[in-house]
């Protein structure tokens, strides 16, 4: 093919001073020091885990662990492979996650709105609780429930009766633990349907208060199906639901559901702490809406319940959602403070136990950052969905 | 300010009116009144019993812990221990001259019109860290070495805090510039940085810093452990400094860049002298904010066994000697990062309000 380009341009400047040149000139040194610093990096480790006897891949999560683990939610025991435990990490990882998660935004909305008060010494006591928890290290507050409070508890034998079917001693939580018999489907089945009612309802008063102008009291009635419903399956059924409640065997309690201690320690440091952020971003979305706007529905007629519901919160929650965003993540993150009392979550366990008995550093962190930046980039990619369905619709 | 902005005059209420408005306005506020009053009454006068009035301050030993209050004698007996770690005894003074330096720099940013802040504050940003580079240490002007096995305590939080800050501010600086760049293989690259250690927790850096550094660096080079992790709180830190920054560096109107580039300015000078400036006045409440979590999160280090200010507190509280001291030890370094980052924090807020000069919103 014959060279046609013609340059229309007047003679351009020399070429080490067109911006297009040194852009692509600084780009590709920017490319060989990334390229050269990664093979450095690379052959160091190669030669490194060589002069050690590490041995590369990851056929150690083949092996077996020969460890055991405090908590599981998944079936797991010593004969089990490392493979397995990471497994037995990650799951006891969103378990806390999501429970702090969970307690963090019910007690910052609570906080959060306590704090905007007309009452005074409630606003006042809320704003003490914000300052003081959320200008105190995560680590400390974690290190105070668990050795402070939950390590002062007595011990199995003198444990805290709760009604004779729960227990508290210094070993955890001990609850009764619901067995579902023959027949609870049925409970499962009538569930499914109020949902699906409840749905169904929704839509068709949605549609007549578009038409005609009534309301129908949609959640009065979606509350009394969904607890109807199953209610009377369940008596259908002949109450299928047995409990099994802990009982004193030897120096510990069995049967039943056991939270340890560890998992309530983080647990309650974690929903506190975050709580104490997210009181401070939901009053902040609060005070964000104009008071033209509540004026406005009060003289449109609408009652204080509907104001807040139709008005106040639909836009609060836009300058709420990318912060709160903020921290959830931070609260995963920091979930991995467990390593620190001993909650086997996936830095504990994973990072901890099995980088130190196979050896296999880099592998392991490899995986568990990558677990890291999966959970952050899915928190993340979720709320931004949902804050683009809040988001203002501009016309 | 205009007139029509003025504020009413403040009603003046007697103490039963203003109870009325603030406590019992409704049925409903005045339960709640009553049940959050009842709540105060009944935990805050033995909290401050147990604090204060009932506590112990006289003695040497637990022995003499005798009332039923706090054990303060734990805290003032290892006292040393907590602020400086195993450092020698007859040396400590460098870390007093330290202290003293750090106060000089940056106690006056707090107090408005104080003669030279500016340059003060300079000096703790520049000369400082070289001045506390040799001193600490020592090994050189005839000071003797102290190992730094033997820093610990608050004064190794403050030497974390205060390095992890200031090393990751140039990084992210540039961080925040490449990702605004223009080209898309640099502004790339630092988008991968900044997300990759944003989404990481600080602790499994800490890990790879720790236990992967060594594997990283070619036979022969090691780091002592309070320098890897120092090296992995900064890089941790300078991604979230990049964001803070870049904040800034959005906010300037592009008029400012435009004005710049029509004054014929290269990019260096372009952002050194027009940019930068502008956008880093703006965002030091956000670079305070940062050093607050920081400062908290400095505690993590206690995970791979450095002894911080949390972990020296941590080593003694199970001392057999001192009895049930925990709750002790835990309010007394609860109550070190709370002075510190209230106080800093109430400063960023004064200083948000004072350079918030009307155009937002």
């Amino acid at each position: 093919m014959k060279k046609q380009t013609i340059d229309s341009r007047p003679a351009g400047p020399k070429p080490w001073y067109d911006p297009r040149v040194r852009s692509l000139f600084f780009q590709v040194v920017a490319i060989a020091l990334v390229f050269w610093a990664g093979w450095t990096l690379v052959e160091n480790t190669l030669a490194n885990m060589e002069s050690r006897g590490i041995s590369t891949g990851f056929g150690f999560l083949d092996e077996t662990a020969g460890f055991g683990i405090i908590m599981s939610l998944i079936p797991y025991d010593a004969t089990m492979t490392y493979g397995r435990t990471f497994w037995v990490g990650l799951t006891n990882t969103l378990l806390v996650s999501a429970m702090g998660i969970v307690a963090a935004t019910i007690l910052g909305f609570i906080i959060g709105v306590a704090r905007l008060s007309s009452n005074w010494l409630v606003a006042k006591v809320s704003l003490v609780y914000i300052e003081v928890i959320r200008n105190i290290p995560l680590l400390l507050q974690i290190f105070f429930w668990y050795f402070a409070v939950l390590g002062a508890l007595p011990s199995p034998r003198q444990s805290i009766d709760v009604g004779g079917t729960m227990f508290l001693n210094n070993r955890g939580l001990y609850v009764p633990e619901p067995l579902t018999q023959d027949g609870f489907g049925l409970v499962w089945w009538a569930l499914a349907i109020a949902i699906a009612a409840v749905v169904g309802i929704r839509i068709w008063a949605k549609k007549r208060q578009l038409a005609t102008g009534q309301i129908f009291p949609t959640f009065k009635v979606g509350v009394a199906l969904l607890v109807l419903l199953p209610a009377i399956a369940y008596f259908a059924a002949g109450s299928p639901l047995e409990w099994e409640v802990p009982a004193l065997k030897g120096f510990n309690f069995g049967g039943g559901i056991t939270i340890i201690p560890e998992l309530a320690a983080l647990w309650v440091a974690l929903s506190l702490y975050t709580g104490s952020f997210i009181a401070e971003i939901v009053r902040s979305g609060i005070l964000s809406v104009s008071k033209g706007q509540t004026e406005a529905a009060k003289a449109l007629g609408l009652p204080n319940g509907l104001t807040l519901r139709l008005v106040v919160i639909p836009q609060a929650m836009r300058v709420i959602i990318p912060p709160l965003t903020s921290q959830y993540l931070n609260l995963a993150k920091n979930s991995s403070l467990a390593t620190a009392i001993g909650y086997p979550d996936l830095v504990a366990v994973f990072m901890g136990t099995t980088l130190n008995q196979t050896g296999q550093a880099v592998e392991v962190v490899a995986i568990t950052m990558a677990v890291y930046l999966t959970i952050s980039l899915s928190i993340s990619l979720f709320m931004n969905i949902y804050n683009r369905a809040v988001a203002i619709k501009e016309r | 300010m205009a007139e029509s902005t003025m504020k009413p005059p403040k009603k003046a209420l007697s103490p039963v009116k203003w109870m009325r408005e603030h406590l019992f306005s409704t049925w409903y506020n005045a339960l709640l009144t009553l049940a959050v009053g009842y709540l105060l009454v009944t935990s805050v006068g033995p909290l401050l019993n147990w604090l204060l009035f009932e506590a112990n301050f006289q003695g040497q030993d637990a022995s003499d812990c005798t009332g039923a209050g706090a054990c303060w004698l734990f805290i003032s007996q290892r006292l040393n221990f907590f602020i400086y770690g195993f450092y020698p005894d007859e040396l400590q003074w460098r870390v007093d001259a330290m202290f003293l330096l750090l106060a000089i720099a940056f106690v006056p940013q707090f107090i408005e019109r104080f003669p030279g802040r500016k340059w003060l504050g300079i000096f703790g940003m520049t000369g400082l860290p070289i001045i506390g580079y040799f001193l600490i240490p020592g090994g050189t002007f005839g000071l003797e070495v102290v190992e730094s096995t033997k820093w610990g305590g608050l004064m190794l939080t403050l030497i974390l805090a205060y390095i992890g800050i200031l090393a990751s501010l140039p990084i992210g600086i540039l961080l925040a510039l490449g990702r605004r760049s223009e080209m898309p293989i640099i502004r790339g690259l630092s988008v991968v940085f900044i997300e990759v250690w944003r989404a990481v927790p600080l602790i499994t850096v800490l890990f790879m810093a720790s236990v992967m550094l060594p594997l990283f660096l070619p036979e022969g080079v090691n780091f002592e452990k309070l320098a890897r992790a120092l090296i992995g709180i900064t890089l941790w830190q300078s991604a979230y400094m990049a964001e803070v920054i870049r904040g800034g560096l959005q906010a300037i109107p592009r008029g400012q860049y435009e004005a710049a580039d029509a004054l014929g300015l290269g990019y260096w000078r372009k952002m050194g002298l027009v940019i930068l400036p502008q956008a880093l006045k703006m965002v030091i409440p956000g670079i305070v904010n940062t050093f607050i979590s920081l400062f908290k999160d400095t505690t993590l280090v206690l995970i791979i066994g450095l002894f911080d200010v949390l972990g020296t507190v941590q080593s003694t509280v199970t001392d057999p000697a001192w009895q049930n001291v925990a709750i002790e030890g835990y309010v007394f370094v609860a109550f070190c990062f709370w002075v510190f980052c209230f106080g800093i924090s109430r400063y960023s807020q004064n200083l948000e309000r004072k350079l918030d000069t009307g155009h937002k919103t």
